[in-house]
């Protein structure tokens, strides 16, 4: 078999960096002036001013959680990042609204503008301010709201106000705190009862200055028997220090709804990305993370549901993959509240050099509840002989008619695998290439189509020059 | 029967309480009383785990902090023949020792065959007097370094007494080396420490019953256990925990396994109102097989906190654990295991499971396996389980005419029967099946 030189990918392609005059700059460092200033620029409400300024007080009272995570996090100065950037545009409704040397970054990321068609809401985030968004005539008639956090808060106040930082309180941690408190771009996004989109929804982000972090904060709400799913696909170009990324993503599935939530994460290796994902589902609802995690300097993300209903499901996929100096300290939380909810997580995990795995989860049935059940399976494979992973599962069991299994496993390619396919033909590179992809195969296939062909993609890429 | 222990060492609350116990008969060596000194220190230093420590997560940290108002008991000698004559859980034994309040109420016993060969089976007191350099080669030399420094700190200053076995190298022995420890005086805290080394080729097995006198006396029992098993030696050590439930009970142990070791260690426990357990085993030598396992019954509102760490340091070898729990009432379960697969250690086979099963609707068991693998040639894995009896099982002894009472109670022995088969003496396996009856023939 030839190589595939179709397939791969530029992934130079992010690293560059157009000089960009930000009209409104918060400055570098964190203050009470910084919080003024974003409020009063975006136009928020006071409560918005006050609900900031309460979380910023929680974020410098937090103490890094070193004494459970990565000593890595000591290394991020707060106060050499810039909190707010923004063109200072509006979200515009046409692409011809976009200013031009932005639809040039878009350009180079590859966000065609042909794909307006078919996706059927894009909210391109550049910077902190969603600068482009179109939302498909038909679902606008259908009730669907899509927007940005400000606008979401400002005109649609009375559906997201309600489970706004409910889903993640200000003091769940320390940087769902700062989030809280300098939150600027992500989506809000509602679906009225019974309706059903049949396009997943996406939003590109995007970093885009030194040292600038990006705090976005997403709010997703299923009305009763809606179904929805969004895409989140994260690139960025590579900086000479360490930028942070720090989400706070909300979801709340209503009776019977079903929300799935899809990210690929693929920071350069020089960014912090903690982010806090939480779903909560009511009765009879299900909320499902899809999670790949590829780039990135240390990423900490454990997307939890909590199945508040009775019969609520909870899933997370995940897939992460550690290159030399990447720590992906991934996971899950799955918080049984309700009689008969089941959750299912299964994580796999690829270590290449001198990368880290980590796979760390919860699964709590803390009440006396019945019929509940949890399945955890996490894979670890090992590439090099320096690589590393760990696994730090917690589970918490109460009463006698639930039940929970975990299982885990680590491994590396058989030198029997590696042995056949180079006899047929395929160099070691190609044949451990293949194996891996064979590791993560049938978790892949869960991915809508686009989204499985990149991730192939990108795990040949990560895989180049991994042998020998 | 006398039992007048007078009370003439003060609570660990008070900063006397250590030259008091000092002041006692027990060990006399000037090299550890500096060390104990030392300890004392630390112990009083360092602070009490908090809800956050990580090695301490899901623990009641109540209970742990009132251990200040025990006092160590204080050495006097007593006479108790009703508890000399209830220290024969085993017939067949190549050594005994009683002890009550860490003092001996029976006169050692020893095969004189094994002694002429060598094996060496004392008090740690005459151990460090006879055979001052075997012991210190030893002694203090491994922590299990998992959470609980503090106590451990408070048990190095207080180590008055012991068990010391050793058995010199290719000396292989069937029956087991039996120690019987019995809390007496109520109020409080005795630190039993047991050093077992089997040298090279060398083979036995080391008992301990752990027991209290009274059911409704209160103790504190801080008690230490190091296996060092030199290369291609076989040592197996059982432990019955079966304090009453009224004790806070600690059992901090270690075992270290050069190259070619067959270890075995099984934990039984159904006593203590609270105890939390520590056991880190490591691996420094190839084609070693190290068994770690342990059977629980938790019921009424006891905790069993038990920390386990497979540190595999050197490539090729094996190690294998299999916690498993039942739980009744209001009890509390948590096992917390780390394998440790170190760069070096490649080629390592690690295993580690925990199954839980659920008997009552307020129970509570919390699993934390955990993996840190840094070599890639390595099969390991961990699974832990909970839940109930399964309906179907149930289903098919009821179809067959058997009663569901007597359906669920095989099944419960069937559950714990894995662990009490891993047990290779046939008295000692008989024992705990009766003690496993006898915790449960009430319940179910």
């Amino acid at each position: 078999m030839a190589s595939t030189p179709d397939i791969n990918i530029d992934r130079d392609q992010g690293d560059f960096h157009y000089d960009t005059s930000y009209e409104f700059d918060a400055g570098v460092g964190l203050n009470e002036t910084t919080i003024d200033y974003i409020v009063d620029v975006k136009g928020e409400d006071e409560w918005i001013r006050e609900f900031r300024k309460r979380a910023l007080k929680v974020f410098w009272d937090k103490p890094n959680p070193t004494h459970w995570a990565s000593k890595e996090l000591e290394k991020i100065d707060f106060s050499k990042i810039r909190y707010y950037l923004s063109k200072g545009q509006k979200a515009s409704r046409s692409w011809d609204d976009v200013p031009e040397d932005v639809k040039k970054t878009f350009e180079r990321l590859g966000i065609p503008e042909k794909e307006r068609a078919y996706l059927a809401g894009v909210e391109a985030q550049f910077d902190s301010e969603a600068s482009y968004s179109n939302m498909k005539e038909e679902l606008s008639k259908e009730g669907v709201i899509f927007v940005g956090p400000t606008e979401g808060l400002k005109e649609h106040g009375e559906i997201f106000k309600k489970y706004f930082g409910k889903v993640i309180p200000i003091g769940d941690n320390k940087y769902s705190a700062l989030n809280s408190a300098v939150f600027s771009g992500g989506s809000f996004i509602y679906i009225p009862p019974g309706v059903k989109v049949k396009q997943p929804l996406q939003a590109y982000f995007r970093i885009n200055a030194e040292n600038f972090g990006q705090f976005e904060r997403t709010l997703i709400i299923a009305d009763e028997g809606s179904e929805v799913t969004y895409m989140e696909g994260c690139t960025a170009p590579k900086f000479e220090t360490s930028t942070l990324h720090s989400a706070v993503v909300e979801l709340v599935a209503l009776k019977n709804a079903k929300i799935q939530y899809i990210t690929v994460q693929n920071w350069s290796s020089n960014v912090f990305n903690l982010v806090t994902k939480r779903g909560m589902a009511m009765e009879g609802a299900e909320v499902k993370w899809i999670d790949c995690n590829i780039g990135s300097k240390l990423t900490m993300k454990y997307p939890g549901v909590i199945m508040r209903g009775e019969g609520a499901r909870g899933e997370v996929l995940s897939i992460a993959l550690a290159h030399d100096g990447q720590h992906q300290d991934t996971g899950s939380k799955m918080i049984h509240a309700a009689n008969n909810t089941t959750s299912n997580i299964i994580s796999k995990s690829i270590s290449i050099g001198k990368g880290r795995s980590t796979y760390r989860g919860v699964v709590s049935m803390p009440k006396n509840l019945k019929g509940c059940k949890n399945n955890t399976e996490c894979d670890a494979l090992l590439i090099n002989t320096n690589s590393r992973t760990d696994t730090y599962p917690a589970i918490t069991v109460r009463g006698q008619n639930n039940t929970t299994q975990h299982e885990a496993s680590v491994s590396k390619v058989s030198a029997e695998q590696i042995f056949y396919m180079m006899q047929r033909g395929l160099n070691e590179g190609e044949a451990m290439s293949l194996a891996v992809n064979g590791f993560v195969n049938d978790l892949i296939r869960e991915f809508p189509m686009e989204y499985s062909v990149e991730l192939k993609r990108l795990i040949d890429l990560e895989m180049e020059g991994s042998v020998g | 029967m006398t039992d007048t222990i007078t009370q003439n060492i003060p609570p660990l609350s008070d900063e006397n309480a250590f030259n008091a116990r000092h002041a006692v008969f027990g060990i006399q060596s000037e090299s550890l009383k500096a060390r104990q000194t030392a300890a004392w220190n630390t112990f009083r230093e360092l602070p009490y785990p908090t809800r956050t420590s990580e090695t301490w997560r899901f623990a009641s940290i109540k209970a742990i902090k009132e251990i200040e108002r025990f006092a160590p008991s204080a050495f006097e000698t007593v006479e108790r023949p009703d508890l000399v004559e209830r220290s024969k859980r085993i017939s067949s034994v190549s050594g005994r020792f009683i002890f009550a309040d860490e003092n001996l109420i029976a006169a050692r016993e020893i095969d004189p065959e094994l002694e002429a060969k060598g094996v060496i089976f004392t008090t740690l007191i005459d151990a460090l007097n006879n055979h001052q350099e075997l012991v210190e080669k030893y002694l203090l030399q491994q922590s299990p370094e998992l959470g609980s420094e503090k106590f451990e700190s408070l048990h190095i200053a207080m180590l008055r007494t012991g068990v010391f076995l050793y058995v010199p190298k290719g000396v292989e022995i069937k029956a087991p080396f039996v120690v019987y420890n019995w809390a007496v005086q109520k109020d409080t805290a005795i630190f039993p420490h047991t050093l077992f080394v089997c040298d090279e080729n060398a083979s036995a097995e080391l008992v301990e019953f752990q027991e209290c006198a009274q059911p409704e006396t209160e103790h504190l029992v801080i008690a230490n256990a190091h296996v060092y098993a030199e290369s291609g030696s076989r040592p197996c050590h059982t432990i019955l925990q079966n304090w009453n439930r009224k004790t806070l009970s600690f059992q901090l142990n270690t075992s270290n396994a050069q190259r070619d070791v067959n270890s075995r260690g099984v934990l039984i426990n159904v006593g203590s109102a609270h105890t939390r357990q520590e056991i880190h085993g490591k691996i420094f030598g190839s084609r070693a097989d190290v068994n770690i396992f342990s059977l629980n019954i938790a019921r009424g509102d006891q905790e069993m906190d038990q920390r386990t760490l497979q540190t595999h340091i050197a490539p090729n070898s094996r190690s294998d654990l299999l916690f498993k729990n039942a739980l009744l009432d209001q009890s509390k379960t948590i096992f917390s295991g780390l394998i440790i697969v170190e760069p070096d250690a490649q080629q390592t086979d690690a295993y580690q499971t925990n199954n839980n099963l659920m008997l009552s609707d307020q129970a509570e068991a919390n699993s934390l396996p955990g993996l840190e693998i840094k070599a890639n040639d390595v099969k390991c894995s961990h699974g832990a389980t909970s839940g109930k009896i399964d309906d179907s099982n149930i289903f098919y002894f009821l179809s067959r005419g058997i009663p569901r009472k007597k359906a669920e109670e095989l099944m419960v022995f069937g559950f714990l029967e894995e662990i009490i088969e891993k047990i290779e003496n046939e008295e000692l396996s008989d024992y705990v099946r009766s003690l496993v009856q006898q915790q449960l023939i009430d319940q179910l």
